[in-house]
């Protein structure tokens, strides 16, 4: 039994080195989707204010990238991602988007009071085509090609330096 | 003012820990025993002054300081009076500064107390305990100085985590708190008596209650967490296998083991080393479950506010004194004498027994709670949960199980099959009984099958052990242990029957319709606001009725707080004697309906009865030891009278 005693201090050793090496390496906190490179699966989504038409995944398909914005009128973040999405727009990208949980007056009203970039919106109210395009928040930004593939996936508001990023990637999907 | 004295009080009591360090040091050396006379009173007055810090906190959240930033960040005026005294310790500052304070008292009141080991020994234990302390004192006062100005004073605070405004949560951490430090002291006194070489009965015998009353709080803390997540998360489960969870199972599956194994040293003076690792190990998993929910290295649904920096600070702790005593372990474990024999058909074997299997479900719970770091480490995520836990625990688990129906019949040292022969076969037959009438008339699954024979088993063997005695003179430990291996048995049986027989429905309901969940009819009546002290709410009124029986009424909230603003989910519960009906109001789904969730759990709530039960019978135990000693002292005195010498 001589040598368990000096295993257990060999594990508690090893132990204590992966607690000091985990320590040390950044936390990646956020949840990636797991269909980056995928096709969308298939969804149709009635409107979700009466002036832009509803989305499904035919739209998302048919030949010119778009970014998919997901978003909510109760979501803090998505009233200041609002001004880069406009800009996003400004420089010519076409903006599509999923209203999470949410009522059509009180899109109305967040649209009205922060702009509407979005050429459709559609309306997810039990979360469905969020979850199964493998986003876990608001807002997240996908960037989706001709093809309907998902290219790319942002999480959490857009900041001004992610405009250009996301302008990047919407180039290389093929807009 | 105030805030100050308590920071004064804390610095001074650390100052003491280093005192009482170094007295201890040097009075272990030749010579010493001037400086060693300082050790016992230096750890008493930290203990007051731990006391009257801890106090001056309690002040500051009762009156709602806001100029001091932990009062602010955590608690409201418009906060319930017992949740602004549970916010003292619904954070990291607050409860750390509850860990030193408790450990300061056990420490305090060991120094007060305890005089029947060697005082070497006694001086080396409270060194111990001065080392681990000090390391805290460290932590709290450089890192998390729970008594830090806030300028200017902000107008309101910013209120508790409403999931923490609760009744059981006001109570869970601090019976918590002083299992997990109360195992302090058997660390210390595992390591006073390797450094002092004293591991014989004494010594087993005096850190017995100590671990017996820590394990009293660990069982009750973990009754009360459970059943405070089972009822307001609202997901419907009583054990999530979270890594905070885990790392509070993991102290208390230690100090299990050490509870049987310091028996056995204590009664027959065998499982020497044994005992001293397990006293190691038991306030090592203590620690390693703060390091573990402080650091944030792993990713739990208990979100606590974490930080590196922080988590490098108890890390550092970690390797000097679970190391050290591992170390110290290693070296000196050779010059402890093995003890005294037995053989396999004994109680000590079965005891063995027990303690392997704890030993390994511990390991099996360590390394599944690890494991995700692991792997994190070479880049892979995995997540670890209830397809590894339950079968893997199960299959030390179930085994011990039957040895704890078997073990408590066995003599010590040698005993024969043939001398329990009878009572054994009446176990198997109760076992085997409730297994095939619940295979052929349910038709389960297999671990809650095995988990309903066995519990039936343990139930009846529980009692065994006062067949033939005299119920009157059965000493209380004894009865002790009947209570704590029944609670078991009922715990295994809720755990089992809410395993295998939950009924579970989802429904959106409009108001008026009436939903079928296993016998139960509930009818929802209405859905209003409502309005509380911080919180506004929609609650739904629904009348159940049992088989047909007189509805009761109950009221399920969907609750939105605003400060700070989170939706929380209040479960209505209707408890009858063979289980629990749960409802859960969700948000509403299109055309009026409502979201509605009902859950039948028979027999759930025998899973906290029996873990009340098994801390009952803990406390039986504790009393029954504090006796004995308290009978075995003044009689100790006496003769000393008679003799003509002085009490000791």
């Amino acid at each position: 039994m001589r040598w368990f005693r000096w295993i257990m201090l060999a594990l508690a050793a090893a132990l204590f080195g992966l607690f000091a090496y985990q320590l040390t390496q950044p936390k990646d906190e956020f949840v990636h989707s797991a269909m980056i490179g995928e096709t969308i699966p298939a969804f149709d989504l009635p409107p979700a204010v009466p002036d832009r038409p509803g989305l499904s995944s035919v739209h998302l398909a048919d030949g010119q990238a778009k970014l998919l914005n997901v978003f909510a009128s109760w979501c803090v973040p998505c009233a200041a991602e609002a001004p880069n999405l406009a800009r996003l727009e400004a420089a010519g990208a076409n903006i599509v988007a999923v209203a999470i949980r949410d009522r059509p007056e009180d899109v109305a009203r967040f649209l009205e009071a922060y702009g509407n970039p979005f050429s459709r919106i559609g309306k997810d109210d039990i979360s469905a085509v969020q979850l199964s395009i493998g986003s876990s928040g608001v807002p997240e930004t996908f960037v989706i090609d001709g093809a309907g593939i998902i290219r790319y996936q942002h999480l959490g508001d857009i900041r001004d330096s992610d405009v250009s990023v996301l302008l990047a990637e919407l180039r290389e999907a093929g807009a | 003012m105030i805030a100050e004295l308590g920071l004064a009080a804390l610095w001074i009591a650390a100052a003491l820990a280093g005192l009482q360090l170094f007295a201890g040091i040097w009075g272990l050396r030749e010579g010493g025993s001037r400086m060693a006379s300082l050790v016992r009173p230096a750890a008493i007055v930290q203990a007051l002054l731990c006391a009257l810090a801890f106090g001056v906190l309690l002040l500051l959240f009762i009156r709602t300081d806001l100029s001091v930033a932990l009062v602010a960040k955590n608690s409201h005026s418009a906060k319930p009076m017992i949740f602004k005294l549970s916010g003292t310790w619904g954070n990291h500052e607050g409860s750390m500064l509850l860990w030193v304070s408790v450990m300061a008292l056990a420490g305090g009141l060991i120094a007060f107390l305890e005089r029947r080991l060697p005082e070497r020994t006694m001086i080396a234990t409270l060194t111990a305990q001065a080392f681990v302390g000090l390391g805290f004192y460290g932590f709290l006062l450089l890192s998390s100085n729970p008594f830090e100005r806030l300028s200017p004073t902000p107008a309101e605070g910013m209120g508790l985590n409403p999931l923490l405004q609760d009744v059981g949560l006001a109570m869970h951490p601090p019976t918590l708190y002083v299992g997990y430090v109360g195992l302090s002291v058997a660390f210390s006194f595992a390591v006073g008596a390797l450094l002092t070489r004293q591991v014989n009965p004494d010594f087993a015998k005096v850190m017995r209650p100590w671990v017996l009353g820590a394990w009293i709080f660990l069982t009750l803390g973990l009754t009360a967490g459970s059943y405070w997540a089972y009822y307001e998360l609202g997901w419907g489960g009583w054990w999530f296998w979270d890594p905070v969870e885990n790392a509070a199972l993991m102290p208390w599956l230690a100090a299990t083991a050490l509870l049987h194994s310091a028996s056995v040293l204590a009664s027959r003076d065998a499982l020497r080393a044994w005992t001293i690792m397990l006293g190691v190990i038991a306030f090592s998993m203590s620690m390693l479950g703060t390091f573990l929910v402080r650091s944030g290295i792993l990713t739990s649904v208990h979100a606590f506010a974490v930080d590196p920096e922080r988590g490098t600070f108890i890390l550092a702790l970690l390797v000097l004194n679970v190391g050290g005593a591992l170390l110290l372990f290693a070296l000196r474990a050779g010059t402890i004498s093995e003890g005294q024999r037995f053989s396999v058909l004994s109680r000590e074997g079965a005891l063995v027994v027990n303690n392997v299997a704890l030993s390994a479900i511990l390991g099996i719970v360590l390394l599944g709670t690890l494991y995700p770091l692991l792997t994190e480490a070479f880049d892979v995520k995995v997540s670890v949960g209830p397809p590894y836990f339950n079968p893997v625990g199960a299959i030390f688990f179930l085994p011990m199980l039957v040895v704890l129906a078997i073990g408590p019949l066995l003599r010590w040292r040698r005993d024969r099959f043939e001398r329990i022969q009878g009572p054994v076969v009446a176990i198997a037959v109760v076992g085997l009984a409730v297994l095939a009438g619940v295979f052929f008339i349910a038709g389960i699954a297999l671990l809650p099958l095995l988990g309903m024979a066995l519990a039936a088993a343990v139930a009846v063997a529980s009692f065994m052990p006062l067949r033939g005695r005299s119920l009157r003179r059965l000493p209380l430990p004894v009865w002790g242990m009947v209570v704590a291996h029944f609670g078991v048995a009922v715990a295994l049986f809720g755990m089992a029957a809410d395993t295998a027989f939950q009924q579970e429905r989802l429904v959106a309901a409009q108001v008026g319709d009436t939903v079928e969940d296993g016998p139960w009819r509930v009818t929802l009546n209405s859905v209003e606001p409502v309005a509380g002290p911080n919180w506004t709410a929609l609650e739904a009124t629904l009348s159940a009725s049992y088989k047909g029986g007189e509805p009761r009424v109950v009221r399920p909230q969907a609750r939105s707080f605003w400060t700070p603003p989170q939706e929380t989910s209040e479960a209505a519960l209707l408890t009858r004697w063979n289980g629990q009906l749960y409802a859960v109001i969700g948000g509403e789904a299109e055309g009026g309906r409502w979201q509605l969730r009902l859950w039948w759990k028979p027999f759930v709530t025998w899973i906290w009865y029996g873990g009340v039960l098994i801390a009952f019978g803990g406390l039986l135990a504790l009393i029954g030891r504090l006796a004995g000693d308290l009978r075995r002292r003044s009689a100790k005195e006496q003769i000393a009278v008679r003799r003509g010498t002085a009490a000791p």
